[in-house]
């Protein structure tokens, strides 16, 4: 046996014991910033003259930070999970097709059901469909490189799509971008509202990607890396990656404080 | 060793990019894709309340607007009700106002607008009464991690002076920073914003 290979990532280490409080209606869990990139991060040139310089103002949750939009069924497409067939005008798209699945789940391990997952990216070539992409890889006609699920009441979603490509772009002189899907997550308050990039386990730009290296923290980091996920595939027809985000967690109101004179 | 706590972490952030539109705004990217798209229009003729226009720009460090920037808002309805079940304040609900709308900025202007309607002031747990506002989360190439803010309005004076979220704001100076002001354009109320992400001016951004 080849000591080198790759060991795939079990994804129950990504899960905890069971956990499962009372389903909170507090506020959320404190957001631990030390995980997630700082606004100003010199490496990723972008976010020099777009960072906030002064400090964000704590405020304790209300009802405005512990509610959001609520989505359903009726603001979805039947095809909008499917990137190979929701654009697709003369065949399927170019490129390796895959399966990317996972689930929401919350800081206490709770699945997040009922809850909007969009995501967007690239080409197998490295192309977008915008109109401000001007790459020279061409664009796909059966590519739009765009869909949305609802998770099911576990926090599961999947969709199908194609790998997409690593390309270039203006940072550094020859920067670039490890393939990557990017993923918008709504939760239950607005409070949870996270957008993030998918990466693709073994992909040799992670460790030089001067988005991905703004993650101070090497464990957060390896959490958007999605294992390769065998048993999930189609045999003869896709592979599959395994993808969980995990939305902060929500405390639970034990006793109700009374207001004074009441 | 005490007990092992195993709460999950957070997924990191990652920066929406300069492409966002395409998954969120498909159309603003160029294409059209799904049945059904989210937009910056959150009134039906339904709905209740006074029709406003909410319309603004998010300036860099150079004073620059961001011409890629996507803003999203969550707002109560004209009774202050979220449509959310964790609102459990008396105000009526009104199921076709969902409160939430998403925009992107102008390819050459930097403007976003929003079509919407003035939400009513709310109650929180405490029993107090917080000034009509609009809470807003920023995202764009070059933003990390999203930024919360709210807007306020810039007619609502004295509810404003006793906001609860407002009179955090040190020094005082900087609440300013958060006030929508309230013009008139052919009948219809609009109301103006800048978000300055650095400066002088810097707007507030919150910790939620």
């Amino acid at each position: 046996m080849n000591a080198q290979a790759p060991a795939l990532r079990d994804p129950r280490l990504n899960r905890p014991e069971p956990f499962t409080p009372p389903l909170g209606d507090g506020g959320f869990f404190q957001r631990d910033r030390s995980i997630h990139p700082p606004a100003h991060a010199p490496g990723y040139k972008s976010s020099v003259l777009r960072s906030p310089r002064q400090s964000l103002l704590s405020i304790e949750n209300s009802v405005s930070e512990i509610t959001g939009p609520v989505f359903g069924h009726n603001d979805l497409g039947p095809l909008d999970n499917d990137l190979i067939r929701n654009y697709a005008k003369d065949g399927d798209p170019v490129g390796e097709r895959i399966i990317v699945h996972g689930r929401v789940l919350d800081e206490t391990g709770r699945g997040v059901p009922n809850t909007l997952v969009e995501f967007w990216q690239a080409n197998a070539g490295g192309r977008y469909r915008h109109k401000k992409d001007t790459y020279l890889a061409p664009i796909d006609p059966n590519f739009g490189g765009c869909g949305r699920a609802l998770t099911d009441d576990t926090g599961y979603y999947y969709f199908r799509t194609v790998k997409p490509g690593p390309y270039p772009w203006r940072n550094f002189v020859n920067s670039w971008r490890p393939a990557h899907i990017h993923f918008s997550v709504f939760g239950s308050g607005f409070a949870q509202r996270l957008i993030t990039q998918m990466y693709f386990e073994g992909d040799p730009l992670i460790p030089v990607c001067p988005i991905l290296t703004t993650i101070p923290d090497k464990d957060a980091l390896d959490r958007l890396v999605a294992p390769l996920d065998l048993n999930a595939s189609t045999p003869f027809d896709s592979l599959a990656y395994r993808f969980d985000i995990v939305l902060r967690g929500q405390r639970s109101t034990y006793f109700e404080n009374r207001t004074a004179g009441n | 060793m005490p007990q092992p706590l195993n709460y999950l972490k957070e997924t990191a952030s990652q920066t929406a990019g300069p492409y966002v539109h395409i998954g969120l705004i498909p159309a603003m990217a160029g294409f059209d894709i799904f049945e059904k798209n989210f937009s910056n229009v959150l009134v039906a003729p339904n709905t209740k309340g006074e029709r406003i226009t909410l319309e603004g720009k998010v300036l860099d460090g150079s004073g620059s607007p961001l011409r890629d920037v996507l803003l999203e808002i969550w707002q109560a309805n004209a009774a202050g009700r979220y449509n959310h079940p964790a609102d459990r304040s008396a105000g009526a609900l009104e199921q076709e106002f969902r409160g939430w709308g998403r925009g992107g900025s102008d390819f050459d202007t930097g403007l976003v607008t929003f079509e919407t309607i003035k939400p009513g002031a709310i109650i929180d747990k405490a029993g107090r009464k917080c000034a009509p506002h609009i809470n807003v989360w920023i995202v764009a190439r070059g933003i990390n991690i999203g930024l919360n803010t709210r807007l306020y309005f810039s007619d609502e004076e004295a509810a404003n002076a006793a906001d609860p979220v407002l009179n955090l704001v040190e020094p005082p100076v900087r609440r300013k920073t958060l006030i929508a002001t309230r013009s008139e354009r052919g009948g219809k109320a609009v109301y103006s914003f800048t978000i300055n992400l650095q400066g002088a001016e810097e707007t507030v951004f919150f910790d939620v």
